[in-house]
């Protein structure tokens, strides 16, 4: 065993490096999605494409400013920018013309309502984006890398995976932790989560508060991808790809918890990718084990809570 | 109920003349059949309230077998059985797991297994030869080798036969008392079990009674295209099959039919029009179905005849 670690030191190190990157966004999509489920009770399988189009739109912001010569930093107004149009636009467009019309419908068809929406948002992202790769790696240049000794070796990673990634994760959580359970907003938040009658009896507007989770929500989706847009090279089925790992997440850690959701993210990021170190074939295959695993022990989810079964 | 079997009837005989007609048809019309038999399956289950967001497991189960078979036995009236025997036990042995869960951790965990599936046909490229996919060697039929112009029709024949068997099948089941408990478990599972019916078992039941019609839904596409890949697997590929049920309509056996039917004719003229926006296509339309014949095809032909 002790063998094995030393020889495998260098792989091990790159896939924690790499697994806490990916943790940080995976979190961000699925944190959203989970405060989504929470409000409108909705599995909204077009999270995923939220998270594409965060990503292009970032893409194209930030290449739009190089070619303009604006400095690169520039390139992390880009991202940013990205997600809060993202969430300004499409959220509010899509809950209002959309969601909104079926909210008290069957949940077959609620959910169907979001995989319309995923396949139209999926083509309007090839006929505006094309199918060839897209991508832009001025945000990573930017901050370089950083040498981190493992062992005798040493790993050059960039410091935007290392400190920017898992540092915006942070701050999203501890934001967000803050917001719902110390603001009034988020306090009425949490209480249409909890009873979205009762909250309505107390004069909330359910509402205004569901219009302005799903944005918000939309807008996390969105900075996900906008923060994952200089890592990869963008071609259509990310949003696919990202929205089934995110299900997995929020399945294995229940329902209603964002610490849960973290460390959950943080789980599957890691499993996924010493996976992809240690067994390529079977990098997809990880998350859903880990799923099915834990739901196995505990049927509620990580940190879910037990309903009560009505008569 | 002597009009649902009338237009089952109607239905299956524009079908007939509709492939005779126009002969590219036929392949696009088998295909509806094996989806619609498959999405049977979706439907048992949405009596149940419950989504099964990784049903195209079980379609690829029935078309790999067909595929991994047909080399080593090439008998369609054994592969066949086969091909739903492997669907049905692979339905039981996941199935006692999964009637524990409801609602979101039914669906979500249906889509696991699918994911991993899907990821291990494509992975595991020694035995499935991963994304190539696998082609589906020459079949024979109860012992004849039939050129392949007459084998089509015997496959769109043992298709249209299944699919009325399976759609009997279905109707007569929901009508049993192991049907009906169904309705229960969406309603309120409790009460069910105050009156002493398992609901898991029932749940059970229809679950590899689902996986079954899948795996012979699976078994016909791979019959039909002769060539089988890890897409069929895609969760994507399992939304369609939803989408198809709420398309038709879940209120009676004949919804899947109308459903796949009308997806894939829908499907390949988008595709024909507008060839890089059929899926923007698709979308707006069962949007449209959603939000304005929520009871899908079967709910607007049964209001008509109501009015």
């Amino acid at each position: 065993m002790g063998t094995w670690f030393a020889e495998n030191s260098l792989l091990l190190g790159l896939a924690l490096l790499d697994g806490l990157a990916n943790a940080a966004l995976v979190f961000m999509v699925a944190v959203g999605l989970n405060l989504v489920f929470g409000v409108l009770r909705i599995v909204n399988v077009a999270h995923g494409s939220l998270f594409a189009i965060g990503a292009y739109t970032a893409a194209s912001i930030g290449l739009f400013f190089a070619a303009r010569g604006l400095p690169p930093w520039m390139g992390y107004v880009a991202l940013v920018l990205a997600a809060v149009a993202i969430g300004a636009v499409l959220g509010p467009l899509i809950e209002r013309l959309l969601l909104r019309r079926i909210y008290g419908h069957e949940d077959v068809l609620q959910l169907l309502v979001t995989f319309a929406l995923f396949m139209i948002l999926e083509d309007v992202q090839k006929l505006v984006w094309g199918v060839q790769p897209v991508s832009q790696d001025a945000p990573l240049r930017f901050l370089g890398t950083v040498d981190i000794p493992f062992g005798e070796d040493v790993i050059p990673f960039t410091a935007y995976q290392l400190f920017v990634l898992p540092g915006i994760a942070l701050v999203t959580l501890l934001g967000l932790a803050w917001f719902l359970r110390r603001t009034l907003t988020g306090r009425v938040i949490v209480a249409v989560t909890t009873d979205k009658e009762a909250a309505t009896a107390m004069g909330i507007d359910a509402a205004r508060i569901t219009l302005l989770t799903f944005s918000f929500g939309a807008g996390l989706a969105a900075l996900g991808g906008a923060l994952a847009s200089p890592t990869l090279a963008l071609v259509p089925g990310i949003g696919a790809q990202t929205i089934v790992l995110s299900f997995a997440v929020v399945a294995t850690a229940g329902l209603g918890q964002i610490e849960g959701a973290a460390l959950t993210a943080l789980l599957i990021g890691l499993g996924r990718s010493i996976a992809v170190y240690f067994a390529p074939e079977f990098e997809v295959v990880v998350p859903y084990l880990i799923m099915v695993a834990v739901l196995l022990v505990r049927p509620q989810g990580l940190f879910g809570v037990i309903e009560t079964r009505r008569v | 109920m002597k009009r649902e079997s009338l237009l089952a009837a109607l239905g299956a005989l524009a079908l007939v003349v509709c492939a005779w007609a126009v002969p590219w048809l036929k392949f696009v019309l088998t295909i509806a059949l094996a989806k619609g038999i498959a999405v049977l399956g979706i439907l048992l289950l949405l009596r149940a309230g419950q989504v099964s967001f990784g049903h195209s497991m079980f379609l690829a189960l029935g078309a790999y077998t067909m595929a991994f078979l047909a080399p080593m036995e090439d008998e369609v009236l054994l592969l066949l059985p086969a091909a739903a025997l492997i669907a049905a036990g692979f339905g039981l042995v996941i199935g006692l797991f999964l009637v524990r869960y409801r609602d979101i951790f039914f669906g979500m965990l249906n889509l696991a297994f699918a994911m991993v599936l899907y990821s291990l046909l494509e992975k595991l490229y020694a035995i499935t030869k991963g994304t190539d996919g696998i082609r589906v060697a020459a079949l024979s039929f109860a012992g004849t080798e039939p050129e392949r112009g007459t084998q089509e029709w015997i496959v769109f024949g043992i298709a249209l036969g299944l699919a009325i068997l399976f759609g009997l099948l279905v109707r007569f089941y929901l009508a049993s008392p192991m049907g009906r408990a169904l309705a229960g478990i969406k309603t309120r599972e409790t009460r069910l079990e105050f009156m002493g019916v398992p609901a898991r078992r029932v749940l059970l039941f229809a679950y590899v009674l689902s996986a079954l019609m899948g795996g012979v839904g699976g078994a016909l596409v791979a019959m039909t295209t002769r060539h089988v890949t890890p897409q069929i697997a895609y969760w994507t590929a399992s939304g369609e099959l939803v989408f198809i049920a709420i398309l038709g309509g879940a209120g009676s056996a004949l919804g899947p039919f109308l459903g796949a039917t009308a997806f894939e004719l829908v499907r390949v003229y988008a595709a024909a029009a507008v060839a890089d926006a059929w899926q923007m296509i698709l979308g707006g339309v069962l949007l449209v179905v959603i939000l304005f014949a929520p009871g899908g095809v079967w709910g607007l032909l049964s209001r008509r005849w109501r009015a």
